[in-house]
């Protein structure tokens, strides 16, 4: 069966995830966040990683050995991030293992895409905008979006 | 009730300010999740931070919330069907790194039950009137199931 790994940072990446979530129900999904008790609100099961940005070198290093174990044990098909930097980091390492990997820049990043959302660009199989003024040809690509 | 959320990142202290400033006026209770702000508000209960199930329990009950303009509260606006009122972060007064909120708030304002202030002024105007839900429309479910339908073609 499909094993999914759903990647968000606590707030608006969340509440987003959880809506695309709808489309791997049916799946055997497993969940990745930055604070326990938003998995215990949503049900879900899954683990907790220290959040992060490019800004704190020490927290981000923790985090991608967070993710590094995590990928290791879970082995997933299939990686989905809506951000921010947690979810760029498990999608590096899914593609690395051969996962397919898909980057959902978030729905509040309407001028340009984030900066993992760009960094995203040259790694992710699918790599989505929620604007359709920000896809090009070439991506990020518009496929709708969840607000 | 009133409820008012800065997100738990960054402070958003003007506008926890302007809300403590006109509670009084209100006539109704004000609460604050205000994150990583320090300013100490004398009319509002507020706390740093509240659990994502007392916050939605909250959420469920409020007349309004406002906020500042993230995704976060935003789609919380839309799941209880409650007004809300978006301020956006300025840069310029190290309330973020950049001015991506005002955009955000520009492309949101016009839809049903997301209300834009920006001064202490709009804030009381807006909060004096009965406002309007946020309201999910066929439109948005049909963009919502296209993506949802492509991601799901995906993970199949």
């Amino acid at each position: 069966m499909t094993k999914v790994l759903a990647v968000a940072s606590m707030g608006g990446h969340w509440e987003q995830l959880q809506i695309v979530a709808e489309a791997f129900d049916d799946k055997d999904a497993v969940f990745v966040t930055t604070t326990q008790d938003l998995l215990k609100q949503a049900n879900r099961q899954g683990f907790v990683v220290k959040d992060c940005n490019r800004n704190r070198p020490g927290d981000t290093l923790t985090c991608v050995w967070q993710c590094i174990k995590i990928i290791r044990n879970v082995r997933p098909n299939v990686i989905i991030s809506t951000g921010a930097a947690p979810g760029l980091i498990c999608l590096v390492l899914g593609r690395l293992t051969g996962a397919k990997t898909i980057w959902i820049d978030s729905f509040a990043n309407v001028e340009k895409l984030s900066m993992s959302g760009k960094i995203a660009g040259y790694i992710v199989h699918e790599w989505l905008t929620q604007w359709k003024h920000l896809a090009t040809p070439k991506g990020p690509f518009y496929r709708g979006e969840l607000l | 009730m009133i409820i008012v959320t800065v997100g738990t990142q960054l402070p958003f202290d003007r506008l926890i300010k302007m809300m403590d400033d006109i509670a009084p006026d209100l006539g109704k209770p004000v609460m604050a999740q205000t994150g990583v702000g320090t300013y100490t508000c004398r009319n509002i209960q507020a706390a740093a931070n509240y659990s994502p199930i007392e916050f939605d329990d909250y959420v469920k009950k409020c007349d309004v919330l406002v906020a500042h303009a993230g995704m976060g509260t935003v789609l919380k606006a839309y799941k209880y069907r409650k007004p809300i009122i978006i301020v956006p972060r300025k840069a310029a007064l190290g309330e973020h790194r950049n001015d991506h909120q005002i955009a955000t708030v520009s492309q949101l304002r016009s839809r049903i039950g997301i209300h834009a202030a920006e001064t202490e002024e709009e804030l009381r105007s807006l909060l004096s009137r009965d406002l309007e839900p946020a309201l999910v429309t066929n439109d948005m479910l049909e963009r919502r199931g296209q993506l949802v339908g492509f991601v799901r073609n995906l993970v199949a």
